[in-house]
């Protein structure tokens, strides 16, 4: 018998599109951004539209950003999710009002100041509200998603009914700090100062959330678990308690969310967190359970599709987000970016 | 023979509304390999994973290094010095080599000399350190599975079918390493449906059947009795 006859494999090299793949969702984004200056008629209202899609989508992500490490890593669906964002908008607010002094004046070291002691308040208040949440009512429903949905709607309720019986029905009008007011001309845009601050904390929260889940053991454990929780149990981990701590985090972060969003609209109501749960539940499903980029690529899709359609065709922006979550689902059924998940 | 460091006494284990496991007594004893065999479906993997507390013993008990462990928490059981090699290999795909191993070092920091004497026994691990576990192939997935379970010591390692769907190859890398670790002084309760492996490293083997335990002795009496394996295995080692 002859020796086998050497053979060096070869690798085909990929094509262009298969080159693109990974990196196909944040080109959708840039892709995006693009087919908005080509349809909206002036550079200037592109550039404004386009600040102010990304502001709307930072605040998203924020907001959505814990309920998809709360679905991916616990499987657990908190429709209550809004409930945080809500009293976090209503404690950053009434610190906001409280430091009166400090926000009125024309100073920006003295607004950003208060501005951060309202946002701590917030967040303090809604991870220690999230804790509550989850033992008295997430903990019992663990593993049943119908009643996970139904009890967190309740908690919902009773979250918005508790903001109006401490701060009354009415909705209440906040005006933003003093140096926050306003706009910056840039191109001949009038781009919103608070805005382009909005802009740069989603930034900030998305690249302190990278690090977490990329360069910690912590964010190891909670990748980890999103795959395969009982694995990093067998390793020696209390997945129960990374649990909590992924709650008490994600609703901190709704809060944070909260505050930045009712500065945005300058008004806050009790309803405020829930209404902004249809998009928030679309940018966790486009972006893939449990995947933080596919979050914030997904929120800045929605916030800045929003800006362009509300522009060219008001009539249609109510449905656009939910076209873009067809459309994303049909290409990709898992989400952009899914985390794989074991069987 | 040994002290046990492992013992199961009468546990039964249900899942949902099947009965797996019937009374199973099964003794791991210390610094040896123990075979556990069978045919599918007898109940091999449900006694792992009730060692580790994936699955609940509704009745009976689990006695790890002389301490009850029956309703221990899975971490916990860990942590106490058992570590565990799942048939599904148990990799987290979307991390790579090297942040499998990371997460796997409970203890703290990897200890880079027990790394370094890990990547002569596995040398693949080095080579794809930074890659996602997810891109390496069958058998490379099942050397991180193990090493990652070899990274700290543990007292007593649960092992199931590491060679299944192995080339020749790799299964005897995979014997190797898991005698190294034997010759390390650990225990080791090894599911193996691969004989040859099985002949090689057993010191004991405990054969199942329907939930139970149906044979225990060493594995030489085993090996030399081929009516005996027919009878439990439905068919003898060397036509395997």
């Amino acid at each position: 018998m002859s020796a086998a006859p050497k053979h060096a494999p070869t690798m085909a090299q990929m094509s262009l599109p298969e080159r693109l793949a990974p990196y196909a969702p944040i080109l959708l984004v840039v892709g995006l951004v693009i087919a908005g200056f080509v349809a909206i008629p002036a550079t200037s209202s592109w550039l404004t539209l386009t600040v102010s899609g990304l502001a709307m989508g930072m605040m998203i992500f924020i907001m959505a950003s814990g309920l998809t490490l709360v679905f991916g890593l616990m499987d657990v669906i908190n429709f209550g999710h809004g409930a945080f964002a809500s009293v976090g908008a209503f404690v950053g607010v009434s610190f906001l009002l409280l430091l009166e002094h400090m926000t009125g004046a024309p100073n920006l070291l003295w607004n950003l100041t208060a501005l951060m002691v309202a946002i701590i308040g917030a967040m303090a208040a809604t991870g220690l509200m999230g804790y509550a949440f989850e033992r008295v009512i997430v903990k019992p429903v663990y593993g049943h998603h119908l009643k996970q949905i139904l009890v967190t709607m309740g908690g919902l309720i009773v979250v918005e009914q508790l903001i109006i019986v401490l701060w009354g029905p009415e909705e209440i009008y906040i005006t933003r700090p003093e140096s926050l007011k306003g706009a910056i001309t840039f191109a001949g845009a009038a781009l919103e100062k608070y805005r382009l601050v909005a802009v740069g904390i989603g930034l900030v929260v998305f690249l302190a959330m990278r690090y977490t889940l990329r360069r910690t053991k912590i964010g190891l454990i909670v990748r980890a678990g999103v795959e395969n929780g009982e694995m990093v149990q067998a390793l020696g981990y209390n997945l129960r308690m990374v649990f909590i701590g992924v709650f008490v985090a994600g609703s901190a972060l709704a809060g944070l969310g909260g505050v930045l969003w009712g500065l945005y609209q300058e008004v806050i109501t009790a309803h405020m967190g829930n209404q902004t749960m249809i998009l928030v539940f679309i940018v966790v499903i486009i972006g893939g359970l449990g995947s933080v980029e596919g979050c914030f690529i997904g929120a800045l899709m929605v916030g800045l599709l929003q800006n362009y359609v509300a522009f060219l065709e008001p009539k249609a922006a109510l449905i656009s987000n939910i076209a873009l979550m067809v459309a994303i689902l049909m290409w990709r059924p898992m989400g952009m970016i899914p985390v794989v998940k074991a069987k | 023979m040994s002290d046990p460091i492992l013992k199961l006494e009468g546990v039964f284990t249900n899942i949902a509304q099947y009965h797996i496991l019937q009374g199973v007594d099964l003794t791991v004893s210390r610094g040896e390999v123990t075979m556990l065999l069978g045919r599918n479906g007898v109940g091999k993997t449900t006694t792992l994973r009730t060692i580790i507390g994936h699955w609940r013993a509704h009745q009976g008990r689990v006695m790890f290094d002389g301490q009850d462990i029956t309703k221990l928490p899975t971490p916990a059981i860990a942590r106490a010095g058992v570590g565990f090699v799942p048939e599904d290999m148990g990799i987290f795909a979307d991390l790579t080599v090297e942040e499998n191993m990371i997460l796997a070092a409970v203890s703290g920091a990897i200890d880079e000399a027990r790394l370094q004497w890990l990547f002569t026994v596995f040398p693949a691990l080095e080579t794809f350190w930074k890659k996602d576990a997810g891109t390496l192939s069958g058998g490379q997935k099942q050397m991180l599975s193990i090493a990652r379970a070899m990274i700290e010591e543990r007292a007593l390692y649960l092992i199931d079918e590491p060679t299944k769907g192995l080339a020749p190859a790799i299964i005897t890398t995979m014997a190797r390493a898991i005698k190294e670790l034997k010759d390390q002084g650990a225990s080791i309760l090894l599911v193996e449906q691969n004989f040859a492996v099985a002949k090689a490293l057993g010191d004991s083997a405990n054969v199942m059947d329907d939930g139970r335990m149906a044979w225990s002795g060493q594995m030489s009496e085993l090996t030399q009795d081929a009516e005996l394996q027919e009878r439990l295995m439905g068919l003898s080692m060397e036509a395997h």
